[in-house]
């Protein structure tokens, strides 16, 4: 249970939508998102919090990307 | 025709708001609190297993502390709280644009006319409970009725997170039982009254004759009797529509107890202030001033006169209620809270008789909207009287945007 801070380039669009492309880890590795299934608003049971979640496939593995007014964050 | 109408009460508002960003304090007794520091130290909200330990809001912390030693106890973010009754809100506007905001937890949502998108009323409760869990992240009961007084006795009958109907059928059996302080507006007072005559619960007060109860508690007595026999009918005010503001006030409970006239005077200055240019937005003056002070012991009182002129002006209301103030009070006791208000309200277009020998009223008016520009543009703090860097333990507070919380009243 937790969550921890990352790093994400993004790309905003002129729309405002925003997709996250990658994301670097605290120790500085990086992962391409390969695709972004759903985005909505959602609160982050497992690391509390609220924000905008991104479903995201990261080497095949399903990961939940918050943005909480800004800051992202992924759950542990 | 019979309307339909929600009240939606977040549960256990700031403390849901906290623990859904500390998980790791769901399973403690969690109590939100007043900054103790400068003397606010009161429970704000509490999280069911602090209830469950019977902590109420209001007590001081220390009293809660004994009643359950292991309370987690967490400062307020009012910040974050708007945010998430602003997020809360936009759910209810997705169903129907008259959401009328009671406090920052509670609102009434009219939704006679979205039946036919949405479902009855049961349904659209059920989808909003179900969105605010889903994406806001919190839980919420509702009450769903034909009047909004019934609505919110529903609302508070099954916590958290439940839909609770009450219709023109079945309100006797659910609404009567209950004991008549549960009632919207019947407080410790009239509730003394009521049951010195006998009057328990809703139904006794229903059953009443509405002459008795008039004799007894004036027109209130006929409207909680209106209240009591689902009768009442009063509008769910539009989004965005503004209720008739009759006074403007601001009040403190200030860091230290204040110890003399000086004290009181920049403590009056910064309300003063924040009174006038909550006026002056809203396009209004005031002709009377009140005053209110409360002492180290708790006993309180307020008095009220008038100005010489309708006034937007914080200097003159300023005055005013230091004269007041002078007047009406001793100094046997250190004072721990004062309070300005302005009412009689005009506005400020009105047409007011001149003083021949005043000062320029238009100028320093002038000078106080410029000033409300520079505090809009660059912050409350930007400007400020000379007076008030004094002490700024004692004047580092800012009444017009810190908090703005329950300025409500059911008959605005």
């Amino acid at each position: 249970m937790g969550k921890t801070f990352v790093k994400v380039t993004a790309e905003h669009d002129e729309g405002g939508r925003v997709r996250p492309l990658a994301v670097t880890w605290t120790d500085g590795r990086r992962y391409e998102v390969d695709r972004v299934t759903d985005v909505r608003q959602a609160p982050s049971l497992k690391g509390g919090g609220l924000g905008v979640r991104y479903t995201c496939r990261i080497r095949g593995k399903e990961v939940y990307l918050f943005c909480d007014e800004g800051k992202w964050f992924v759950e542990r | 025709m019979a309307r339909t109408i929600l009240h939606v009460d977040l549960n256990n508002f700031y403390a849901s708001v906290e623990c859904l960003y500390r998980p790791e304090l769901r399973e403690l007794p969690v109590a939100v609190t007043g900054d103790a520091a400068a003397r606010h130290g009161i429970i704000l909200a509490k999280n069911n297993l602090a209830k469950g330990c019977g902590v109420k809001t209001g007590e001081a912390i220390w009293q809660a502390r004994q009643k359950c030693p292991g309370l987690v106890c967490l400062p307020a973010d009012f910040r974050r709280y708007l945010r998430f009754s602003r997020l809360a809100r936009a759910v209810y506007e997705d169903y129907t644009d008259q959401v009328e905001a009671f406090g920052i937890d509670e609102a009434w949502l009219d939704v006679t006319g979205s039946a036919r998108l949405f479902g009855d009323g049961t349904a659209i409760a059920d989808a909003i409970r179900r969105r605010l869990r889903e994406e806001v992240g919190i839980t919420a009961s509702v009450g769903v009725s034909f009047n909004k007084v019934f609505a919110k006795l529903g609302s508070d009958m099954r916590k958290p997170d439940a839909t609770t109907v009450i219709t023109a059928d079945n309100f006797r059996e659910l609404v009567w039982p209950l004991p008549a302080g549960e009632l919207l507006y019947v407080g410790r007072s009239t509730r003394s009254k009521l049951a010195n005559r006998a009057v328990y619960t809703i139904g006794d007060l229903a059953g009443r004759e509405v002459k008795a109860l008039r004799l007894l508690l004036g027109v209130w007595g006929e409207t909680l009797w209106h209240f009591a026999n689902g009768l009442d009918d009063s509008p769910v005010r539009r989004s965005g529509e503004e209720g008739f503001i009759r006074s403007v006030g601001n009040s403190t409970t200030t860091p230290r107890d204040l110890l003399s006239e000086e004290d009181v005077k920049l403590i009056v200055f910064v309300l003063a202030e924040s009174v006038a240019a909550r006026l002056r937005r809203h396009g209004l003056k005031c002709r009377t001033v009140a005053v209110s002070v409360r002492d180290a012991e708790l006993f309180s009182f307020e008095r009220q006169g008038k100005l010489a002129a309708p006034s937007c002006v914080s200097a003159d209301i300023a005055a005013r209620a230091m004269e007041l103030f002078r007047e009406h009070y001793g100094w046997d006791k250190p004072i721990r809270s004062v309070g300005v208000r302005g009412a009689e309200l005009v506005t400020a277009g009105s047409l007011t008789q001149l003083d021949m020998f005043a000062a320029d009223a238009a100028g320093r008016e002038a000078l106080e909207r410029t000033v409300d520009d520079l505090r809009r543009r660059f912050g409350p703090y930007s400007v400020r009287r000379c007076a008030l860097l004094q002490d700024r333990a004692l004047t580092g507070f800012n009444p017009k945007d810190d908090h703005v919380i329950h300025p409500i009243s059911f008959f605005r």
